[in-house]
């Protein structure tokens, strides 16, 4: 199906009254949670998973983007009103956009940054409409051999090119996988890291385990480092922007766009990076009249761009799901096991097997995308409103939402148990700098991985070198250990060079 | 542990507690071969079996502890964050009333159902962060965890066990 007639058949399906519900519940929902300090779309799109039972996959998935979508508009107005990032991809608007809100200008951050999200999120829908077709070409050419290199540079790529440290990134990689691998073995029916317990035969669920790292790791975490100082919501003033404002804002709207997308797509993912990258350029680019304004007044230049960027990038971090079935971010890898418990294979096929749920997701996106426009800008007095529930009943409530989330797997205290157990990981893990992202993405794909290999093996007869022979498997492998080993033998050699002290 | 070391002078100052995560990770590679040591032999032919990709995730993952530990002797990497340099001292009443409220759900759960017992955790949670009013935390708590009940058992169709509550609803 070629791109037009997949969007019209996509719009068809979306338009419908149902499709535009999901969409708005879910902008609506996704946009609360964004602004809310602590919850993020990875810990709700894992506690609205057992909707997969009960509505179509259309249904789940147009309300899981809508989520996604939404939680990169409202993560804004947490950084702008209260100098605390709602989402880690909005932590560079906070430079910026809190200083123009202390400086009366709060309306002005709030409007560049609506806006500049839409025109990113249209870009990037775009993108995920042209792009997404091409790279399912190219995939369908690849074998399972290639695949599990694909994985293992993905691997590579979330847990150490990312963040502070790559033997951190590794470690939490690490546990991810031991977590996927428990269960019962799908090939050969042998219970594999249960530790003689029943309830463990099934696998660990992936709502417990987001829900262990996102909710109940935070809130211990937070305890632990607990004052109690009042934080103030900065007032909104008056939502316009002046002339001026968008002649300096549709430059860094596109500059952040641009970057953004590309970056959502590399299995690198994330969105810190490109927002980032746009800081700083916009930083280097802006008129010498208004350089003065940055870090003192808050340029508004400093607010579009990364705005941009990071909801550009969300909409790149598609392109790998649907294309490739390779989560390249927490809330991209539970969309996954979603699509698992539909029964549905993710990967290139599900273009061709399930043309009309891709198209009529992708259509969605664009309608969201207006949704959030209109529902941000008239409703930021709400939003600012939901920012001043108090720390103690919001972390209070989180954890109502988390405890019946896991409750709800099968009502076994064991889950509560291994809930917690992993709870009190995850805040010894933030203490320590360890990345949480991993975790997940490592428990979702490693068991896809063990079967891709296990595939070539087969396919190969056992022959290992499969993976290294075959000539786009071997590059892949190649990028992996270049995105390993490159940064660090690049720092040994300008070390002995003397290039940095 | 890190002051000790720090006296004696074979681990820098604040390094202790990094030291105790890369011995972490090592003990956590070690679990994980060990649990694969343990998988039946399977008597289904397969050019993979069940054991390899245990037996290569625990060795791999120590290796990394082993890195970690390495890294924690040389100095560590925590003690120097500022997030951990500028900590406030840890609030040990915080984490005991978030840890009570867990607790209390965990033992509660079974025997009074997921409003009741929710509804306490809910209470001594945000006492823990800092509430001074738990009659009207109790009341909160009270409408947020029904409100939570009806969402998840009515919207989602999940199944969230009788309670005494419950049971009226």
């Amino acid at each position: 199906m070629d791109v037009w007639s997949g969007l019209s058949l996509g719009f068809g399906n979306a338009l419908t009254l149902t499709n535009m519900g999901w969409a708005l519940l879910g902008c609506f929902l996704g946009t609360a949670i964004g602004v809310l300090p602590g919850i993020g779309p990875a810990l709700t799109i894992a506690l609205l998973l057992p909707i997969t039972f009960q509505v179509s996959a259309t249904g789940a998935f147009i309300l899981f983007c809508g989520v996604f979508y939404g939680a990169m508009y409202g993560g804004s107005t947490t950084s702008i009103l209260l100098n605390t990032p709602g989402e880690s991809g909005s932590i560079i608007t906070a430079l910026e956009g809190a200083k123009m809100a202390r400086h009366g200008r709060a309306g002005p951050a709030l409007y560049t940054a609506a806006i500049g999200s839409f025109i990113a999120g249209t870009i990037g829908t775009l993108g995920i409409s042209f792009l997404g077709p091409v790279v399912v070409d190219l995939a369908l050419q690849l074998g399972p051999a290639e695949y599990f290199s694909l994985m293992i540079l993905c691997f590579v790529t979330v847990s150490a090119v990312l963040g502070g440290s790559a033997l951190r990134g590794l470690a939490a990689l690490g546990l991810g996988l031991i977590l996927g691998l428990i269960g019962i073995d799908l090939q050969t029916g042998q219970p594999r890291m249960t530790f003689g317990v029943t309830e463990l035969l099934d696998g660990t669920d992936v709502v417990l385990v987001a829900v262990a790292l996102f909710a109940v790791g935070e809130a211990l975490f937070l305890a632990w480092r607990h004052h109690d100082a009042k934080q103030q919501v900065l007032e909104v003033g008056r939502l316009a922007m002046s002339k001026e404002d968008w002649k300096r804002s549709i430059g860094p709207w596109f500059r952040g766009a641009a970057l953004g997308f590309p970056f959502g797509v590399m299995p690198a993912g994330g969105t810190e990076m490109p927002t980032m990258l746009s800081y700083y350029f916009e930083r280097k680019l802006v008129r010498p009249k208004y350089r003065h304004e940055f870090g003192t007044t808050g340029a508004i230049e400093g607010v579009a761009g990364p705005e941009a960027a990071n909801n550009a990038a969300a909409a790149g971090i598609l392109v790998p799901m649907l294309t490739l079935g390779l989560p390249t971010s927490a809330t991209a890898a539970i969309m996954l096991s979603a699509f698992q418990s539909y029964g549905i294979q993710p990967g290139p096929m599900l273009f061709t097997t399930q043309a009309e749920l891709v198209w009529t997701l992708i259509a969605s996106l664009y309608i969201a995308n207006v949704m959030l426009v209109v529902l941000n800008l008239p409703l930021v007095g709400l939003w600012a409103r939901i920012l001043k529930i108090p720390t103690p009943q919001l972390y209070a409530g989180i954890l109502v939402f988390a405890t019946i989330g896991t409750y709800g797997i099968s009502n076994s205290v064991v889950d509560l148990v291994i809930l917690y157990t992993l709870g009190i990981i995850a805040m010894f893990m933030r203490r320590f700098d360890f990345p949480t992202a991993p975790v997940v993405i490592g428990m979702i794909l490693g068991p896809m991985a063990e079967n891709a290999m296990r595939q070539a093996l087969t396919i190969s007869q056992g022959d290992w070198t499969t993976f290294i022979t075959r000539p786009v498997s071997v590059c892949i492998l190649a990028l992996a250990v270049i995105a390993l080993l490159g940064p660090r033998l690049w720092g040994l050699f300008a070390r002995r060079r003397g290039l940095v002290p | 542990m890190s002051d000790i070391a720090g006296r004696t002078g074979w681990l820098k100052p604040g390094a202790g507690p990094d030291l105790a995560v890369g011995i972490c990770v090592v003990l956590l590679g070690a679990l994980c071969l060990w649990q694969a040591s343990v998988i039946p032999t399977t008597p289904l032919y397969a050019q993979v079996g069940p054991k390899f990709v245990p037996y290569l995730v625990g060795g791999l993952v120590m290796v990394i502890g082993g890195g970690l530990t390495l890294s924690a002797l040389r100095g560590g990497w925590s003690a120097e964050m500022e997030e951990v340099r500028d900590a406030p001292p840890t609030n040990w009443r915080a984490l005991g009333l978030v840890g009570a409220g867990l607790l209390a759900n965990l033992v509660l759960i079974d025997w009074l159902g997921f409003v009741i017992a929710a509804t306490v955790q809910f209470v001594l949670v945000a006492a823990g962060f800092g509430s001074r009013r738990p009659g009207r935390d109790l009341l909160i708590g009270l409408a947020v965890t029904l409100g939570a009940f009806l969402a998840f058992d009515k919207l989602l169709g999940v199944n969230i066990g009788a309670g005494i509550l419950e049971g009226i609803l």
